[in-house]
């Protein structure tokens, strides 16, 4: 059976959806992507879904329900390489994915993630620009 | 209608087919304005065609029938020069003069033949204006249709045309509407950028209403529907270009732009676009 595997990478995690997309593989990633997260205690998570070519309102809204359950555990949530079609065609669902991050590919999805989940050692360097 | 009546007509076109054809060219000069869109050398050309195709159509039964098999022939090469006539500018009562200037040639022929019958006359008489109405109509359906046709394609061309994206910047995508917003438009303003935002692996994207003339529900929520693909894709979109007047309409009409950011003019949008990219400094300095 097809398996999405979920990569930790630093702390972050990736999962790149490279298989067909049906509903009781997308209900089995949401169980393994909160599990993992609760488990490494990521800070983000990436899911790539540029191998998706085709999409349902299901597993438009599977997209949107991990998006948020990774939020509620803590971890910034980017979808990253959406076809235009797919993008089309969730908007025409009504689907907007509120309150996911989203960008063209891998590399610009981690500079958000990094952007969006500063590591301890760069917090005072925050701080002090801030107080500039 | 009798066997013996049906072969008149074909009879008369193939006996008389010289004559016809010189009266008929006669006819269709005289009903053409001068300074012709079409030489008369062409128009004898197709005249004496058609004559020959008519001439063998009837021959073989069904004078009235221009769906039979038998007017295969008639009907494409009529549809031809139709469809010709149609591109070439021709009004659709001169295409169809063409075809129904032979019928006053041929009743004269009619009349010699049959002088002395007038029953025959009648029925003859009849079954020709049949035969030629139902064939001047059909050019005019053929005349209509080509037209169509080249309305259409326009409005592809047109369609492709006033949907530019535009780069502008490194990662700053514009798009340029002119026009009015409807759902078929939409659906291509929004492929072709999103094909654009693939390509170039821009942020931002830039929606220039300016040329939009009025901006109703429908429209705006077209408008939405576009920077939320793009957002989809990872991409942050601008709407520059609001009128005060489309800011009053959106307003009134309660339209929710929500988190969209909006900008009076393309300079301001392309400013806050630079900054948001943190390229600001480095294009501003050349004109320092």
């Amino acid at each position: 059976m097809d398996r999405i595997p979920i990569l930790k990478l630093r702390d972050l995690l990736l999962v790149s959806i490279q298989v067909d997309m049906h509903d009781r593989l997308a209900m089995q990633l949401q169980d393994e992507l909160t599990a993992k997260i609760s488990e490494t205690g990521a800070r983000g998570v990436l899911i790539d879904i540029s191998s998706l070519d085709i999409v349902d309102s299901f597993i438009g809204r599977m997209i949107a329900n991990i998006a948020a359950m990774a939020r509620v555990l803590d971890a910034e949530t980017v979808v990253v390489g959406m076809q235009p079609a797919v993008a089309i065609t969730l908007v025409e669902l009504g689907l907007n994915l509120p309150g996911v991050r989203t960008a063209l590919n891998v590399d610009k999805g981690m500079a958000l993630l990094e952007s969006a989940t500063p590591d301890v050692e760069d917090l005072p360097d925050a701080d002090a620009g801030r107080t500039e | 209608m009798s066997a013996a009546t049906d072969a008149v007509i074909p009879r008369i076109l193939k006996t008389n087919e010289a004559e016809l054809l010189d009266e008929w060219l006669k006819e269709q000069l005289t009903a053409f304005r001068p300074g012709s869109k079409i030489s008369e050398t062409e128009l004898r050309g197709q005249s004496k065609e058609f004559l020959n195709l008519l001439q063998q159509a009837t021959q073989a039964g069904h004078v009235t029938d221009i769906q039979a098999p038998s007017f295969g022939r008639v009907r494409d090469m009529l549809g031809d020069v139709s469809r010709s006539r149609g591109l070439q500018g021709f009004s659709p009562s001169e295409t169809a003069t063409f075809v129904l200037s032979l019928k006053r040639p041929l009743f004269a022929r009619i009349r010699t033949e049959l002088g002395g019958d007038a029953d025959t006359l009648a029925t003859v008489t009849w079954s020709a204006t049949e035969l030629f109405d139902k064939l001047g109509l059909y050019t005019t359906e053929v005349y209509q249709k080509s037209r169509e046709e080249v309305i259409k394609r326009q409005q592809q061309e047109l369609l492709e045309l006033s949907t530019p994206v535009v780069k502008l910047w490194d990662g700053i995508l514009a798009l340029p509407m002119i026009g009015t917003l409807d759902s078929a438009r939409t659906q291509i303003v929004m492929e072709s950028l999103l094909q654009r935002i693939v390509e170039t692996g821009a942020d931002i994207a830039i929606i220039d209403i300016t040329g939009v003339p009025t901006v109703d529900t429908l429209t705006a929520q077209h408008l939405l529907k576009t920077v939320t693909a793009a957002r989809l894709m990872g991409a942050d979109c601008i709407i520059s270009g609001i009128r005060p007047q489309i800011a009053q309409t959106i307003v009134h009409l309660g339209v929710d732009l929500g988190a969209v950011i909006t900008k009076a003019t393309l300079a301001d949008a392309f400013r806050r676009a630079l900054e948001m990219t943190g390229q600001r400094q480095r294009a501003l300095k050349p004109r320092a």
